[in-house]
């Protein structure tokens, strides 16, 4: 779950990071009070899910009260990367000195976290050279010691005999904290800025683990799906938008992207990626398959190979939907693995023939869309 | 011969009195593996499929010879499992559960490595020695013996290539499930290492997808390997920056491409099929048969 840039800051804030003081207003005549509140120039940030936002426009300055109003309004009538800006984000305008990066987030391959530091920070981020990244990898039975921050401060290039190479080492220590105790999968500071002897965090991205959600309940909650990605989620699937034609529903990532390279492989295009996961029973099946209705397509394929998914669940949920809403389109389903048997039979009792092979009936599929 | 686990194994399932503890327990008993203990706190001494559920891991291990277990508890509880097993000294750990944190992983497979245990998972389908042991979910009767080692990330796509091997007459030694997670305990080179000491593998699958950077990982050390190698990555058709599913298959930053993972392999001297079906003429093909 990304977090807006102003509950980042707002979490930062609880653990005592320093950030700019500001507030989040939901309409232009807010940004009045806030900047008068401030009594000094301002920056006007829209709060979009989305970086870039810079660029876009999506970033105004105002010396008064007045003029904050007027660049409100202008953002506030924007989209931002296909996301409407109903949020923005009113707050001081710092003097900079000088633009850092820091983040810490999860390294796969190694297996633990790593702080990745720059004394490159600003736009572009991905731009700045190998040699100007500082990656620190986190023992996460060490935990995050102040050696280690010291470390890194050093290989920044910054004294830590003055202001700012303290505060770094107290920055990082603070993000590796609500790196562990908030679950995050990236806590990101970009830019980290020296202004005069203070080091404050200019922006914030937070992901939070959505695995994790269950015992982060006191964070606020952010919705990033579309309606049916939604719809999906609550289910238990895995759903994602795509541009053909194809409704497709397979049980597993991976065979749901097969589905997808076999179907492109074949002159076809998916309409969706649809995983409707492990051990998915009868009524989150069908409700799946309501889904796929819902997307109109010229053909359906369902491609089940049942380890914990039960063929027979899978079966059953495909004949309690052709017989109560019906199928828009021709339907074929691949269906072996766990109880074949039991499901073929269930199939059979509505007249429906299963492919044993997935690129058979991929095929069929794409052959089917294309008649229609 | 096989990796990780034979038919000398004696299992332990975690969760044992669950819905799917106790449904995976028989399908693995069916399978031929020596389930000898379940655990499931507060149900010690009840009966599943003939096999004892204890409080723990410990009473367990007391009352038996305990060499692998399989984890089948809910998320929430996932990490306090898997420490359990791997502070009881048990060697092999396959942890099928999906939706662990990733903090939890990360905690996870630390503690394992230091203590020398295998994890495989979280979020794998676990894995097969065919003919001798199965521990986690997949169908049993694809899973035959024959001369093919097979490791991947995804579940339902090994079964999709298994069942394709085997309808070729291409058995399997070991089918070894690494998790589709982002943290899991085992890599791509740690199992293609085993396989490569396997005298009874003589032809490795690689089952990989677009994201992250494992499969160019494991490309340098195939290069080093004396068995043919066979890879095989889904997602060539994913739109990029759409997150497909749990897999952690993101494009970010032209890294984990599609494109990138096939090179890698093919520079290393594996053979990568376009499509699942493919992978049986490859294997023969590599293997002069």
């Amino acid at each position: 779950m990304k977090m807006f840039e102003y509950m980042g800051k707002e979490l930062f804030a609880k653990f005592g990071l320093p950030v700019p003081s500001g507030r989040m207003i939901t309409n232009p005549e807010e940004a009045a009070a806030v900047a008068a509140e401030i009594g000094k120039p301002v920056v006007i940030k829209s709060q979009v899910l989305s970086g870039k936002r810079g660029k876009a426009g999506g970033i105004k300055f105002a010396d008064t009260p007045e003029q904050a109003v007027a660049a409100a309004k202008e953002i506030f009538g924007m989209t931002i990367q296909g996301l409407p800006v109903e949020r923005l984000l009113v707050e001081e305008k710092l003097k900079i000195d000088k633009e850092l990066y820091m983040s810490i987030t999860v390294d796969g391959a190694a297996k633990m976290p790593v702080l990745i530091a720059s004394a490159h920070g600003g736009m572009d981020i991905e731009e700045v050279d190998e040699e100007f990244i500082i990656k620190q990898h986190i023992d996460p039975e060490l935990g995050m010691h102040p050696f280690i921050a010291r470390d890194v401060v050093r290989r920044m290039g910054i004294p830590l005999s003055g202001p700012h190479g303290k505060e770094i080492v107290k920055i990082i220590q603070t993000l590796y904290r609500i790196f562990k105790q908030k679950d995050a999968e990236l806590v990101e500071i970009n830019p980290l800025v020296f202004s005069d002897d203070k080091v404050i965090a200019a922006d914030s991205k937070v992901t939070i683990d959505d695995d994790a959600l269950f015992r982060q309940k006191d964070l606020p909650y952010v919705e990033e799906r579309s309606a049916t990605e939604k719809a999906a989620k609550d289910l238990g699937l895995s759903f994602v938008d795509l541009d053909g034609n194809i409704a497709v529903m397979a049980n597993g990532a991976g065979i749901t992207m097969g589905t997808l390279d076999t179907l492109q492989y074949y002159g076809g295009a998916a309409a969706n990626f649809l995983d409707c996961g492990g051990g998915t029973g009868r009524e989150a099946t069908a409700e799946a398959l309501k889904l796929l209705i819902a997307k109109n397509p010229k053909s359906m394929i369902i491609n089940i190979f049942g380890g914990i998914t039960r063929c027979d669940q899978v079966a059953l949920a495909f004949k309690d939907i052709k017989e109560s809403v019906g199928f828009p389109c021709p339907v074929v389903i691949r269906l072996v693995g766990t109880n074949q048997d039991l499901g073929r039979e269930i199939l059979a009792e509505v007249g429906v023939e299963a492919f044993d092979f997935m690129q058979d009936a991929a095929k069929k599929a794409v052959e089917l869309a294309a008649q229609g | 011969m096989a990796i990780i686990i034979d038919e000398n194994t004696n299992v332990l399932v975690m969760g044992m009195t669950g819905r799917q503890g106790t449904f995976h327990t028989k399908q693995m008993l069916d399978y031929g593996t020596k389930i000898v203990a379940g655990t499931s706190p507060g149900k010690g001494g009840a009966i599943v499929e003939g096999i004892p559920a204890y409080n723990s891991v410990r009473e367990a291990c007391a009352n038996h010879k305990i060499d692998a277990s399989v984890i089948f508890v809910p998320a929430a509880g996932t990490k306090d499992a898997a420490l359990e097993s791997i502070e009881a000294g048990i060697g092999v750990v396959v942890v099928v559960t999906e939706g662990v944190p990733v903090h939890d992983e990360i905690e996870m497979v630390a503690y394992a490595k230091r203590r020398g245990t295998i994890v495989l998972g979280p979020n794998t389908f676990g894995i097969v020695s065919s003919g001798k042991c199965k521990m986690g979910i997949p169908p049993n009767k694809y899973f035959v013996e024959g001369p093919v080692g097979v490791v991947a990330r995804s579940g339902t796509l090994t079964y999709e290539i298994v069942g394709n091997l085997t309808a070729n007459g291409l058995g399997q030694t070991t089918v070894v499930g690494m998790g589709g997670d982002r943290v899991v305990g085992t890599t791509f080179i740690d199992v293609l290492q085993m396989f490569e000491k396997d005298p009874l593998t003589k032809a490795v699958v690689l089952i990989g997808e677009i994201g992250g950077n494992a499969e160019e990982t494991a490309s340098e050390y195939i290069k080093t390997m004396s068995k043919p190698v066979v890879g095989y990555i889904a997602g060539k058709s994913a739109p990029p920056g759409k997150r497909m599913g749990h897999a952690g298959a993101i494009i970010e930053r032209g890294k984990g491409t599609f494109q990138g993972k096939v090179e890698a392999l093919t520079a290393a001297g594996a053979k990568v099929a376009t499509l699942p079906f493919e992978v049986p003429g490859l294997i023969k093909e590599m293997l002069g048969m």
